[in-house]
């Protein structure tokens, strides 16, 4: 462990790890082979007020700091990271809510939130990835109401859902200028949950499209003014990325743990395989890396709770996890040999579960190209 | 409801490692725990107030180390906690101790119900809770699943031996959960923040005037720990074998007639 925890941090860490250990971790290999999570497996973290983690005290919630979320997280990550990111995609749609919402917004998103229930991000359209801009989903402003249009794709949490923040062009002429968000309930009348995806990794996650066919939103469902909505979900996904980041640490980490054990359980020649330098050195190699992650992860969470800009930071650290996370989960099952390929090992899942980490919240390429961009104006 | 829970710390014993030279337990650093049973008993006590309303304190007799485990129930949903402490109190046995937590008692509001475990992993005892009531002198039913009011009636189910009875008694009442009682559920994150900064009362010699100092402490105990030692492992059985029934069964006799105890 890498982090000087606080006592505090220490026992809410020792309750989430005995939960997940006890009640989430004996389904995650028949979860994962079926390729959905149980709704009572969320039942036990919303006992525990998982779901409540980041919202903030005024509107109920547990309102922690980003840091202590962070750490949470990254156990639950350990267990299985497609539960972790179940809970943690509701704060993704929140962070929207709170940098640029009203009062009221807030706590009727909490309010949502508060019984028992998750939410959605719903920017990505099947052509408009990595360039939102390009979306053709639309708002049209009908009275005192919007009518909204569209599908979005990919939508973590599609089919669990109770609400969303959607994004929308309220101007379709005028690019990423005419973008606005909104709280969109997920029984509106016209939302359909589409296919759910059959994913590679992260399989107790639920990923859908979403099909918006004339849904009628109040006008004071928008959340910031009329065209911020582009401008929003870049910085709501600023902070979010440090967030996917602590969940790839928590799948390391798990990796380094499995391999450990492993590698001195392991005998060939007549020797623990972990007494053999070549090992030694993909351990260490690995220990490093988590290490590392772990760090930059705890820095970045630490300057969110301090109100800074983590465009760079975040978009750093996002980057340098996700690439050390697939170099650490190949290891493993390189550890493990042909066990490690074997589905009856716990390694092969840990390496699909981390592919989508380059991906996701902004490919990898894309965070390069940001973090060179700030660089520039930064030497200007 | 008034509920009472009586909770012990106690070591973790499946942590604890036994010295191969000295032939006794390692009792440094090993963890101290909530008494698992009494966990059971606090989750009977949560599970009374959710259905029936009313409010859960919990009590435990202890050194100041022990409010980690009050600290721990308050997590769980516990709305009060006292810790049962002093100087006075040190060395007390089972007589002495469950004396002392039934006068703790009197002092806080009239209750309804008080549960306990069946007893502690490290003394095995199972007196002190049974004790209270005797002190007290109310009804007991021990080895409890669950509870379930009826006006001012309890009906509870108790597990025996022989199966499980069901037994209806008037409040107020103390009774013993078990493990089969029930699934203790986990602290939520919120009360867990909360219950590290909760500020845990203490009650001691002081605040029982009306209690009877000679029965407390080591002096108020009648029992006397003799000796303590690991019991020697005695030989082991022997499996006899066979093909059939009686074949085993003439080996059997064979062996009895042999050590001349037929």
């Amino acid at each position: 462990m890498s982090l000087l925890y606080t006592e505090e941090q220490k026992e809410l860490l020792a309750l989430v790890r005995e939960m997940a250990e006890n009640e989430i971790k004996p389904y995650v290999k028949e979860a994962d082979e079926k390729g959905e999570c149980p709704k009572e497996l969320f039942k036990w973290g919303f006992d525990m007020g998982l779901h409540m983690l980041e919202i903030p005290e005024e509107y109920g919630g547990t309102g922690l700091s980003y840091e202590t979320t962070a750490m949470i997280f990254e156990e639950l990550a350990k267990v299985d990271a497609g539960y972790a990111i179940t809970f943690v995609t509701t704060f993704v749609a929140l962070r929207n809510v709170i940098l640029a919402g009203t009062k009221e917004q807030g706590q009727y998103f909490a309010d949502k939130i508060r019984p028992g229930s998750f939410a959605g991000f719903a920017l990505t359209e099947p052509n408009a990835g990595s360039d939102p801009a390009a979306m053709r989903s639309t708002a049209v402003l009908d009275g005192d109401e919007y009518i909204l249009n569209g599908t979005k794709t990919f939508i973590t949490n599609g089919a669990l859902s109770d609400v969303f923040v959607g994004f929308f062009k309220t101007s379709p002429a005028a690019g990423h200028k005419g973008i606005s968000a909104f709280i969109i309930d997920a029984d509106a009348p016209g939302v359909t949950v589409g296919a759910h995806e059959n994913k590679m990794g992260l399989r107790l996650s639920n990923t859908t499209d979403l099909i918006f066919e004339n849904v009628r939103v109040k006008a004071s469902a928008m959340v910031g003014p009329e065209g911020s909505g582009f401008k929003l979900a870049l910085n709501a996904l600023n902070l979010s990325r440090a967030f996917v980041a602590t969940l790839a640490v928590g799948i390391m980490q798990r990796a380094l743990d499995e391999s450990v054990k492993y590698a001195k359980e392991r005998k060939q020649f007549g020797t623990p395989i972990i007494k053999f330098q070549m090992v030694q050195a993909l351990l260490a190699d690995m220990a490093i890396k988590v290490e590392a992650s772990r760090c930059l992860v705890n820095n970045t969470m630490r300057m969110m709770d301090q109100g800074i800009m983590v465009q760079k930071e975040g978009s750093i650290c996002k980057t340098f996890v996700s690439d050390c996370a697939q170099e650490v989960t190949s290891n493993a099952v390189q550890i493990f040999g042909g066990y490690g390929f074997s589905k009856e090992y716990p390694v092969e899942k840990l390496m699909r579960d981390c592919k989508v980490f380059q991906i996701f919240e902004g490919a990898n390429q894309i965070q390069r190209m940001t973090i060179a961009n700030v660089l520039d104006k930064e030497y200007r | 409801m008034n509920i009472v829970v009586c909770i012990k710390q106690v070591p973790d014993t499946t942590e604890i490692k036994i010295d191969p030279v000295k032939n006794t337990l390692i009792r440094t650093g090993v963890p101290s725990i909530m008494n698992p049973f009494d966990k059971n008993a606090l989750e009977t006590g949560l599970t009374l107030k959710d259905r029936y309303g009313g409010k859960v304190t919990v009590i435990s007799m202890g050194p100041p180390q022990a409010k980690a485990v009050l600290r721990e129930a308050l997590s769980m949903g516990a709305d009060e906690a006292y810790l049962v402490t002093d100087r006075a109190f040190g060395g007390s046995d089972t007589y002495a101790t469950s004396y002392i937590l039934s006068q703790a008692i009197k002092k806080l509001d009239d209750f309804d119900v008080i549960l306990g475990g069946k007893q502690a992993i490290d003394g095995d005892t199972g007196q002190t809770a049974p004790s209270i009531a005797e002190h007290l002198g109310t009804a007991r039913l021990t080895y409890i699943l669950d509870l379930e009011v009826n006006g001012d009636k309890v009906i509870a189910r108790r597990q025996v031996e022989e199966g499980i009875e069901v037994i209806e008694a008037r409040f107020p009442i103390l009774c013993t959960a078990t493990k089969e009682s029930n699934k203790p559920r986990y602290a939520t994150i919120k009360r867990k923040i909360a219950s590290l900064k909760a500020e845990i009362p203490e009650i001691t010699l002081a605040d029982l005037p009306d209690a009877d100092v000679s029965k407390m402490g080591l002096k108020g105990s009648p029992t006397k720990v003799k000796a303590t030692f690991t019991p020697k492992r005695s030989a082991c059985g022997v499996t006899i074998e066979g093909n059939t029934p009686g074949e085993i069964a003439n080996a059997l006799i064979g062996k009895l007639a042999d050590g001349k105890i037929l």
